[in-house]
């Protein structure tokens, strides 16, 4: 046992600050409303009463990219609306996550073959951190990914040690 | 009212101005007005008293180039079904129209005089949902509506190579340095 | 251009009028394509003067899935998952109208327990439409619990969906020939319970809502749309009879069985404004809600005769369509939505033309924004109830 054993009071809880940070960060994903196509209407669904998004702390959609932390980009990407993600994913504060909803923001989706003005997935634009598959996804597998990005956070590092070479 | 009177009133209003009426195959029969009279064919539509299209539902062209209708078999003591029209040229402009009071449909088409610069005279000043419409045919079929107060593509990017609805459109390869292969 | 405004300029909003007493200097606004009151990926660039719109320009074709050239490029019965996904609020109504389209251009036959449980599913649709309507109204006006109240029984209507078809959303439930599925056991005895259990509900909603004092507030007077100007602009569906127009497809040009069963189109009446206000459609969509549930009804009941008893499967088959074409419009939630199908004799349609309703509906814009107040400008939109994917297409 360490040197801290019986230095506090019964009530103290002691942990790192890695996982406070990560707790507090992981509790409070707030999307950003991105609904552009079909999954749109699946993640409003999510964000209602029946699946309640809120339960895991991400319920808070932002109608603004500068207070969200997570874009769920839901719904078919076409050129003229990559350039639109690609600034307002530029004016979200770090750290930020992308989730592509769907088959169409993962890669094309039906349009893959003949849709001349489809973006072929959202990764071509933003870097995407989670892909949940479906078209449109069930809202279990939004939440399942918004899990999955929860679980990324979780390993994330806020203090490193400072590099020896440098 | 009949497709066969509405048309009667069109030319006894305009007299030339139809070129043809044709039916089945057609499940809508339809007239063919020539490019150069469609405005006054519309204005009649729209205004005589009789007919009253107050509404253009759509706008829709059609690019003939690879038609080649394959007709369908029959059996041996049936008649063979009618042919549709040959197209006169390689664009037509198809014009769905609508009379709310009455309760009409009528269906007019249009050629393209020119198979490569297609150019058909605008219906804006008739009719106000002409405008996107238009646009649309533009955008997508490249057919340049002569008058149109503001003729932008609307639904592709405004940089946009080439008019997707043609036969011969070739999909881009890249867009904006985002691949699209 | 910014353009310097003198003081004291009266500038007529609807019926209210503004006493400008200070210099002002028109400022553009650009409202989306991300924006959360444009139901989607709309772009309107508003030049504002303080408050007041003195114009718009909408941009649309952020969600151009280029339907019309996968039409022409895929079979006809592998276009049907396509139509689900231009209206997504409505893709049963979007499935029919194709298949009709088709249906008529080749002289296929349609088994009558079919049509009738297309029609159900329809009616179906519309009500789930109009709550998202609802709802999503309710929230650009800034009121937050219709939405919840509205996604309630929606959760209902999409478990039915699935039972019947398997999906939530995009369903491809019906086929050129028929639909692909019956209802399973004791589907339609659930359906006749929500029914009954959405009438009661529907007062919950009227009551929370439409006589709401500042609901009305906000939208009477506001947006008003006479019947020339709603025709002038190709209107159609709630919109066009909210301007007092009595125009249902399902009632002056009954298709399926439509001719068969009774309701009521509601119209405006400018019952707390003017005819054509933002209120009337908001109301319009309401009434029509309570006509869905009564022709479900009366549809079951003729599909539980036995004389519709039979098979309503489609072999999934290609179908051959000889040359020639056909314009079928129905009655989507929106309004007229149009498919005019050219075909060549091949099992691909040659051209395939959709005529979406929001896309003529939107187009008004330009036209009813100026003069108004930029929070009007939002209820406007919102009234009239566009889904961006149809208008992109």
């Amino acid at each position: 046992m360490g040197v801290l054993e019986n230095t506090f009071d019964e009530n103290v809880l002691t942990t790192t600050v890695d996982r406070i940070v990560n707790w507090a960060r992981r509790s409070s994903v707030w999307p950003m409303t991105f609904g552009l196509a079909c999954c749109a209407i699946e993640m409003m669904a999510v964000g209602c009463a029946h699946h309640d998004m809120d339960r895991f702390g991400a319920g808070a959609f932002r109608a603004t990219p500068r207070q969200s932390d997570l874009m769920i980009v839901a719904g078919t990407v076409t050129f003229k609306m990559a350039e639109a993600i690609r600034r307002l994913y530029e004016q979200m504060p770090d750290p930020k996550y992308v989730l592509a909803m769907g088959a169409c923001a993962t890669g094309g989706g039906p349009y893959y073959k003949y849709g001349y003005h489809v973006v072929k997935g959202v990764d071509r634009v933003v870097p995407v951190d989670v892909y949940v598959p479906g078209c449109p996804p069930r809202p279990e597998a939004l939440i399942d990914g918004l899990m999955a990005i929860q679980a990324k956070i979780d390993r994330e590092r806020v203090i490193r040690k400072r590099s020896v070479s440098a | 009212m009949d497709f066969d009177a509405i048309a009667d009133r069109i030319e006894t209003r305009c007299p030339g101005a139809v070129l043809g009426r044709f039916g089945a195959p057609s499940k809508d029969p339809y007239v063919r007005v020539a490019p150069a009279r469609l405005v006054e064919v519309m204005q009649v539509l729209r205004d005589d008293a009789e007919l009253g299209f107050e509404m253009v539902v759509s706008i829709a062209g059609v690019d003939w180039q690879r038609w080649e209708p394959r007709a369908p078999r029959v059996k041996k003591d049936e008649a063979p079904p009618p042919e549709p029209e040959q197209p006169p040229r390689r664009f037509d402009v198809v014009y769905h129209l609508l009379a709310v009071h009455r309760n009409l449909r009528l269906v007019v088409r249009c050629a393209c005089d020119d198979d490569d610069a297609p150019a058909m005279p605008t219906l804006t000043g008739l009719y106000p949902s002409a405008d996107w419409h238009e646009r649309e045919t533009w955008d997508l079929m490249g057919i340049d509506f002569t008058g149109h107060p503001d003729q932008r593509r609307i639904l592709c990017c405004e940089d946009w190579v080439g008019h997707p609805l043609r036969k011969d459109y070739e999909f881009p390869k890249e867009y904006h340095g985002i691949s699209a292969e | 251009m910014s353009q310097l405004h003198d003081t004291g300029t009266i500038r007529p909003t609807g019926e209210r009028e503004l006493v400008l007493d200070v210099r002002t200097q028109d400022m553009e606004i650009n409202m989306g394509p991300q924006h959360p009151a444009t139901h989607g990926v709309l772009r309107v660039v508003l030049t504002a003067d303080g408050e007041v719109v003195t114009s718009a320009v909408p941009y649309v074709g952020y969600i151009h899935r280029c339907a019309e050239k996968i039409g022409e490029s895929v079979d006809y019965k592998m276009f049907v998952p396509y139509t689900d996904r231009y209206d997504y609020l409505a893709a049963m109504n979007n499935n029919v109208g194709f298949c009709l389209a088709v249906e008529a251009a080749g002289g296929i036959e349609v088994p009558p327990r079919a049509t009738w449980l297309r029609m159900i599913i329809c009616e179906l649709n519309r009500i789930g439409s109009h709550l998202i309507a609802f709802g999503t109204y309710g929230m650009d006006i800034g009121a937050f619990t219709p939405f919840l109240y509205g996604f309630r029984e929606r959760e209902w209507m999409m478990s039915l969906f699935e039972k019947i078809c398997g999906a939530r959303l995009t369903y491809s439930y019906c086929y050129p020939g028929g639909v692909w599925n019956d209802a399973p056991e004791g589907w339609f005895d659930e359906l006749l319970r929500f029914c009954d259990v959405f009438d009661r509900k529907w007062r919950e909603y009227d009551a929370l809502l439409t006589r709401n004092k500042i609901f009305i507030e906000r939208t009477r007077d506001v947006g008003i749309v006479t019947a020339e100007q709603a025709l002038a602009s190709g209107w159609t569906g709630p919109c066009l009879r909210a301007s007092g127009v009595r125009f249902d497809l399902r009632e002056a040009q009954p298709y399926m069985f439509y001719d068969e069963v009774s309701f009521d189109v509601p119209i405006g009446r400018g019952e707390v404004g003017t005819v054509g206000d933002c209120w009337d459609r908001y109301w319009v969509r309401m009434a029509e809600m309570l006509q869905c549930t009564r022709i479900i009804r009366q549809c079951v009941e003729s599909l539980r005769k036995d004389t519709v008893a039979g098979e309503v499967k489609t072999e999934m088959k290609t179908y051959r369509v000889a040359p020639g074409d056909a314009y079928v419009g129905i009655e989507n939630p929106r309004g007229e939505l149009g498919h005019w199908v050219l075909a060549d004799g091949n099992d691909v349609a040659y051209r395939l033309k959709i005529r979406g309703p929001s896309f003529c509906n939107l187009s008004i814009l330009p036209e009813v924004l100026p003069g108004t107040l930029i929070a009007d400008a939002v209820a406007i939109i919102g009234s009239i109830d566009i889904v961006l994917g149809e208008v992109d297409r």
